[in-house]
């Protein structure tokens, strides 16, 4: 067998190549240098370049009294206080925002919309409002706070009240300027999250996948527990990590409702603002590193945990 | 298990899916729910599975083997429903999936963690799956998440089987193989089997019995080979593979009373005979061929009678095509061998004398 030598041999003109500057693009999907150049200039200018500022400045201290102003008393009880309470209320999300999601979803009713429309107040509402309202209702005399709390000497409560107070006094909790407090405004602002997670993927849920397990004889519980669930646990997992974020960088509602006792209800935003007040930026930038680090450790877990989640069935493909 | 549903009624808001249908299906048949998109027959399936239910009051019933079961839950029905899309649970194995139904068992009836294994081994045998068991489903082609939901709809040994436009999905030549493969399956485990498709070819292939449906309503019931040879209704001729429709100016004088009014004159195509000399008999068609298909056993040219518009086809072998000769603006004679008449829908049937004069038969 023998090769023509040259495409002069064949005796057919080759086809000229096509001549263009520079590099041919093969990409049948246009734009990715554009919109990856943008992208990374985008997050640089306002990500990258701020949160590098804080490690910059707060590198200024020197290790000794880096460790020193991240491990004071007052700072290591707060990081206690908002990642404790950002989980406890992202995790109460959860699960109240999936059954808001799941009513929402799945049923047609009255007022449906309506009740849309409410779910994003938080999302709206500035977080100071949100505070003051919420410690006008949970505080010693506000409208629900007073079922909590025994009334002070001389000061008279409804029957209504008093007859639920019974029950609920004795118990002692504080539902203002307190961990609770931190906990209920933490909650309210964090429920959008999971609910606008959820809903999406609630509604593109395939209902034959629930007929089959009745139809092979479940009960509905165990299709709700065995078929649903499993296959919601990566949006819950999203839903949560977006409202525990949310939550551990939440400052305005909470210092209307905490009581900012420190060793007590303070929580680590605030612990950076006070040290502003007092232009130590140093301190409060080596504060805001230990928040930054370990937010986003915690996101990166949630995000190995959520991947780990759609990887059994569901990402396979 | 015989199955017999009657009086089945069930509007969606204003919307009539089913119109008072009745059907009965003898023990250990495989029977076809025919009709086009939104004639109702998934929804006669929905309801026998108890996955809907027929409207209140209506007077629908259903029976298994006798019992009515109206209104007993799905998951109570003993009946194995497969899905048009599987409805597999992503999230679970192969032999998750299988296993799910005889998982759910009430303890006392559940079997042991032996036996389920057990039965899910020998199901993925059956279905020819063997050794996928720890696959996922999204690990698997379209036809074997067919047989996985085949699998687990028969787990926990149905009385009957009920399947959603089962080979809907697929390609071509899987849903062929898969068609056959049903067939024999059906036969050897020997179940009471309804499927519901909208394609006349699988249900005529597979079925022992059709039930052809529209508009809410059945339209006929019968044999594969009856309901071809027989059609009911302009509907079921025209629903069953192709066929050349004429308004006017067909047959003889036998049958000119009936065209009159709104009569209808069908032939299939393969009954359509084309023939080169002057018309062998005074009611032979003159008629211009516009074009000739030809691929495979068969050849398809398409007519048109001289003076009228309408075109319509013939079918005829690919040695009668050569033997004929025939070329694309040739006028011929065209011959029918076998006619069906309708007069307003109301079916007269007619056929074709040896001297091409069209006979009321009825």
């Amino acid at each position: 067998m023998s090769f023509p030598a040259s495409p002069e041999d064949t005796g057919r003109t080759p086809i000229p190549p096509v001549r263009r500057k520079g590099r041919v693009n093969r990409r049948v999907i246009p734009g990715f240098g554009l919109t990856m150049g943008f992208t990374l200039t985008y997050l640089t200018l306002l990500v990258l370049i701020p949160l590098a500022a804080v490690f910059l400045r707060s590198a200024g201290l020197g290790w000794e009294d880096f460790w020193k102003a991240v491990t004071a008393r007052q700072a290591v009880h707060s990081y206690k206080v908002t990642f404790g309470v950002s989980a406890l209320a992202a995790l109460t999300n959860a699960i109240f925002g999936f059954i808001v999601a799941w009513a929402l979803t799945r049923y047609r009713f009255y007022g449906r919309r309506l009740i849309d429309a409410l779910v994003d107040l938080p999302f709206a509402l500035p977080t100071a409002v949100a505070g003051i309202a919420l410690t006008a209702l949970y505080a010693q005399n506000g409208w629900i706070g007073q079922f909590f709390h025994q009334p002070a000497e001389g000061v008279e409560r409804s029957a209504f009240v008093t007859w639920v107070g019974q029950f609920l006094w004795p118990l002692g909790i504080k539902t203002a300027f307190s961990l609770t407090g931190i906990y209920i405004a933490l909650t309210f602002i964090g429920l959008p999250f999971v609910v606008r997670t959820l809903q999406p993927v609630l509604e593109d849920f395939d209902h034959e996948v629930e007929e089959a397990g009745a139809s092979l004889g479940a009960g509905r519980l165990r299709v709700f527990l065995t078929v649903i669930i499993p296959s919601l646990i990566p949006s819950i997992l999203t839903g949560f990590s977006l409202a525990f974020a949310r939550a551990i960088g939440e400052y305005g509602s909470v210092i209307f409702i905490s009581g900012n006792r420190p060793l007590d209800t303070e929580i680590t935003p605030l612990v950076i603002v006070k040290a502003l007040e007092d232009h130590n930026y140093p301190r409060a930038t080596a504060v805001a590193v230990v928040m930054l680090l370990a937010s986003f450790l915690l996101l990166l877990i949630v995000n190995v945990l959520q991947r780990w989640a759609e990887s059994i069935g569901q990402a396979r493909n | 298990m015989s199955i017999r549903a009657f009086n089945l009624h069930k509007t969606f808001g204003n919307y009539k899916a089913l119109d008072d249908v009745s059907i009965e299906v003898p023990e250990g048949r495989l029977v076809s729910l025919l009709g086009p998109s939104g004639s109702g027959k998934t929804t006669v399936l929905r309801i026998l599975a108890g996955l809907e239910f027929p409207d209140r009051n209506s007077g629908g019933v259903v029976e298994f083997h006798g019992d009515d079961v109206t209104n007993v839950p799905a998951g109570k029905r003993g009946v194995g429903f497969v899905f048009q899309h599987y409805a597999l649970f992503k999230h679970m194995t192969v032999a998750k999936n299988i296993s799910f139904g005889l998982r759910a068992k009430p303890r006392r009836e559940r079997p042991s963690k032996e036996a389920i294994d057990a039965r899910v081994k020998e199901l993925l045998e059956l279905v020819q799956l063997d050794g996928l068991g720890n696959r996922y489903p999204s690990e698997l082609s379209g036809g074997q998440r067919q047989r996985v939901a085949l699998a687990r709809a028969i787990a926990s040994q149905p009385r009957v089987l009920l399947l959603d436009e089962p080979f809907g999905a697929l390609d071509a030549k899987v849903r062929k193989d898969l068609r056959r493969w049903l067939r024999l399956f059906q036969e050897e485990i020997k179940i009471t089997t309804i499927f519901v498709t909208h394609d006349q070819e699988e249900a005529l292939e597979l079925a022992d019995e059709v039930v052809i449906m529209n508009n809410a309503r059945i339209a006929q019931v019968g044999p594969p080979q009856e309901v071809y040879d027989h059609p009911a209704s302009p509907f079921v001729i025209e629903f069953l593979g192709n066929v050349n429709r004429f308004t006017s100016g067909v047959g003889g004088p036998s049958k000119a009373k009936a065209t009159e009014g709104k009569g209808v004159l069908y032939v299939r195509p393969h009954d359509v005979d084309i023939q080169l000399d002057e018309s062998p008999h005074e009611y032979a068609l003159r008629s211009k061929i516009q074009h000739i298909f030809s691929a495979g056993n068969y050849a398809r040219v398409t007519l048109k009678r001289l003076g009228y518009e309408e075109p319509f086809e013939a079918e005829i072998s690919r040695a009668r095509l050569r033997e004929l000769d025939l070329k694309v603006g040739a006028t011929v004679s065209v011959v029918f061998r076998h006619v069906r008449l309708f007069a307003d829908d109301r079916f007269l049937e007619s056929d074709v004398r040896e001297d091409g004069r069209l006979v009321e038969v009825t």
